[in-house]
């Protein structure tokens, strides 16, 4: 017969067209909906505030006119900018630092055996709860400069009080107390649980092989952290760069301080903004800061490939050298293929290799 | 198929955006023109104030009574933060209520947008004192305030503490003793500071603030609006500081150590507006010797006070402009008096009896609603306050604070200052 020959190319019905759109499509549309809420209340607002900020924006006509990179520079040349920048960064390490310390260190005594854990575990999750406004009312009556009980501890055993209002470090180390003292608890509870996930084994094995307690911490329980270190370490970083509640809250103004003290970028982002209601200038820090924590970001991120890489995957091989093992393992399967009609179980290998 | 996918949420993302700016395209409004209230018809109206305007529920039952086609809703916002924030973030679109307080600080800030605001009826102008009309009356001689409340200001002294210093301590003599200009109030106060070794008043920014609000045009020109400042702004600041090295407690108002200070006994005198007497008492409630001396120096001053304001775009326009003008009438304003202490801004209610006979227990028993009714009239000057008025002045008050803190001396400060006003645009 020649029809078998001769036939044309079958066409694919509309039943199966649609099958097919169903398998490449579905799992995209059943993605959307994040994607088109990302859209709708992430990525539009940081579009228009990009946009606003090349303008001088009235935020009650809803208008403005475009003036360029105007903003930016002012922004940049104002030595507010400068000031602000260096109290966030120094409040960020004054917080961060001291905090995750004592956060490890917390989570090491309560990854021991002792009483009544459920406890304590909960007892470092208190400050956390508490409303950060709480939190500040009660600091900024402890660091009063003149009545304030830490001033008045200090005059009772002859130390001349500190300015916690007027001296730049002296403010900064009174908020970076507020910060820990919420944070603290959160962030060793996290690596409570990392602790938790380690292995008993590793312990008992050290301490057969007469490793004291010190040196299982250090041996055992640090290295295995750090997956979990990095992860804290990111959110604090952002945390720590957007800081506001505890320097708004630090006086009754809520400006930074008279000789901007404690000015932090997102504290004089809220001023512009919601103080002077310049709207253009406002957004222009917003983007200023978003690629200040960008670049920091990314920072962070090298810092964090380096460290997961030597301790991760448990085996030394670099990607390097992993990929050139993939090509070798491809190249023996391909000669494999080209000897004989291999078994299929060796294809499947190969598939997983790949 | 990735990228055809990745079109497709594209095409998404647009239509959501664009629907999102034609949204926010429609939301401004028309202007409503002023008309007469039909009087059958059914209508609800908000009234949004903050703190304490003295606008009880009964208060609003008084009016509903009368208009039985009224329903009112209260809307109380717990700062005059709050109130600003949401005021501007939907002032000329919607959302706002049909009666909106406004405070004197944000006064010059709504001004810029008087356009939006109905004007009050002008047979009402006379109502209220001259300044309290003026500053609320745009460049076209529309005024767009109701004016509520009042802050004239005294000075309040403790007693005690001028006793201990030898000097006069009943309110009449203390008057005597402080009338005349600023001079006289510090050098007084180098007396009481030579005798007892302690502060004189609370902080160099408070007491600026009151010298500085008897100047006409501090930083900018009533002409143009642009910033010029006057040669008198250097005289009293370096006047205020000058005295602040051994008078000022240092104690910036409304911090935690200032509000020890009104019980603690670091400070002997402070300038002191109607609203005033209640926070004094309300944090010195064991100490007795705080007392109000009818007298202010360089004459009158007047510190805070509040609007009612009617947004031109709302749906009951007329409507509201009739219960804004009752809220404001002296008999309903003597009522709010009487209920929070708000100290009336209109001629007749400083006539009535029931304000005239007020006293004040706490400040030994003061004639405060006497004091306070002469303290206003004698407020001469209205001080004219642009759009960088806030700005500029908040500069100053931290310059001040950098010289009484011990950051600066005055020299620097005032020349930081300079930069800061030079680069307000």
């Amino acid at each position: 017969m020649t029809t078998a020959t001769s036939r044309p190319a079958k066409r694919i019905g509309f039943g199966s067209r649609l099958n097919s759109w169903d398998l490449k499509l579905s799992p995209y549309l059943y993605i959307s909906p994040f994607f088109i809420l990302f859209l709708v209340v992430g990525l539009f607002p940081i579009g228009y505030t990009a946009v606003i900020s090349f303008m001088d924006w009235d935020l009650v006509r809803n208008s403005g006119t475009f003036v360029g990179f105007d903003q930016y520079a002012t922004v940049i040349n104002d030595p507010k900018f400068w000031a602000a920048l260096r109290n966030t960064f120094s409040i960020f390490l004054l917080s961060s630092v001291p905090q995750l310390i004592a956060a490890v260190f917390i989570a090491a005594l309560l990854d021991q055996n002792i009483r009544a854990k459920t406890f304590w575990r909960m007892g470092v999750l208190v400050p956390y709860v508490m409303a950060p406004v709480a939190v500040a009312l009660i600091f900024s009556n402890m660091f009063g400069d003149q009545y304030g009980i830490i001033n008045t501890w200090l005059n009772s055993i002859g130390i001349p009080p500190v300015m916690w209002h007027s001296d730049t470090f002296a403010s900064h180390i009174a908020i970076a107390t507020m910060v820990n003292f919420r944070w603290t608890g959160y962030n060793t509870l996290i690596l409570l649980a990392a602790m938790q996930a380690i292995p008993r084994d590793y312990y008992e094995a050290a301490t057969v092989d007469g490793a004291g307690k010190v040196r299982q911490f250090f041996a055992i329980t640090m290295p295995s952290l750090r997956p979990t270190l990095i992860f804290v370490i990111i959110t604090s970083t952002i945390g720590g760069l957007q800081i506001f509640d505890e320097p708004r809250m630090y006086d009754q103004t809520g400006t930074g301080g008279a000789n901007n003290q404690w000015l932090t970028i997102s504290l004089w982002l809220y001023d512009l903004g919601w103080g002077q209601w310049n709207l253009g200038r406002a957004a222009a820090l917003a983007w200023i800061l978003f690629l200040i924590i960008l670049v920091i970001g990314v920072i962070n991120l090298f810092i964090t490939r380096n460290l997961v890489r030597d301790e991760g995957s448990r085996n030394t091989l670099t990607r390097a050298q992993m990929r050139a093992a993939s090509r070798a393992a491809r190249a023996a399967v391909a000669a494999d293929r080209t000897a004989a009609s291999g078994p299929r179980r060796t294809n499947k290998a190969s598939e997983v290799t790949r | 198929m990735n990228t055809r996918a990745l079109r497709r949420i594209g095409l998404v993302a647009g239509v959501a955006t664009t629907s999102a700016l034609v949204l926010a395209g429609c939301a401004g409004g028309n202007n409503g023109g002023a008309a007469t209230a039909d009087p059958n018809e059914k209508v609800t109206l908000t009234v949004a104030t903050f703190n304490d305007f003295g606008y009880s529920d009964a208060l609003f039952a008084e009016y509903t009574k009368e208009h039985p086609n009224v329903t009112i809703v209260h809307n109380k916002a717990a700062t005059s933060n709050d109130a600003r924030a949401n005021y501007f973030q939907k002032l000329g679109k919607t959302g706002l209520a049909d009666i909106e307080a406004i405070e004197v600080d944000w006064l010059p800030e709504v001004m810029k947008y008087s356009d939006l605001l109905a004007p009050v009826p002008t047979d009402l102008t006379s109502r209220w004192l001259d300044w309290k009309t003026k500053a609320a009356t745009d460049p076209k001689g529309n005024l767009i305030g109701y004016g509520t409340d009042i802050g004239p200001e005294g000075v309040c002294y403790r007693s005690d503490l001028f006793a201990a210093a030898g000097l006069p301590t009943d309110r009449e003599s203390v008057a005597k003793l402080l009338t005349g200009d600023w001079k006289t109030y510090f050098d007084t106060g180098a007396k009481y500071t030579a005798a007892t070794g302690k502060a004189f008043f609370d902080s160099a920014g408070g007491t600026y603030q009151g010298m500085i609000n008897q100047v006409e045009a501090a930083y900018e020109n009533p002409s143009d609006g642009k910033i010029t400042i006057d040669p008198q702004v250097e005289t009293i600041y370096n006047q205020v500081l000058g005295a602040a090295k051994t008078q000022s407690a240092h104690l910036s108002q409304w911090s935690d150590d200032w509000m020890a200070g009104l019980s603690n006994g670091s400070f002997a005198t402070m300038l002191c507006p109607g609203w005033m007497l209640g926070v004094i008492s309300g944090n010195a409630k064991d100490v007795k010797g705080w007392d109000i001396a009818n007298v202010f120096p360089g004459g009158g001053g007047n510190w805070g006070g509040s609007y009612l304001t009617v947004p031109a775009n709302g749906k009951n326009v007329a409507a509201a402009q009739q219960l804004a003008d009752w809220l404001t009438s002296p008999d309903t304003q003597l009522k709010a008096f009487e209920a929070a202490g708000t100290f009336p801004s209109q001629v007749d209610a400083m006539k009535s009896d029931t304000l005239l006979s007020s006293t004040n227990e706490f400040f030994n028993n003061a004639p405060v609603g006497q004091i306070l009714t002469d303290r206003a009239n004698a407020v001469t000057v209205s001080p004219f306050k642009g759009q960088f008025y806030f700005q500029i002045n908040d500069a100053m008050q931290k310059a001040l604070t950098r010289v009484e803190e011990g950051t600066q001396d005055a020299a620097t400060s005032w020349a930081q200052w300079q930069t800061e006003v030079a680069a307000i645009k």
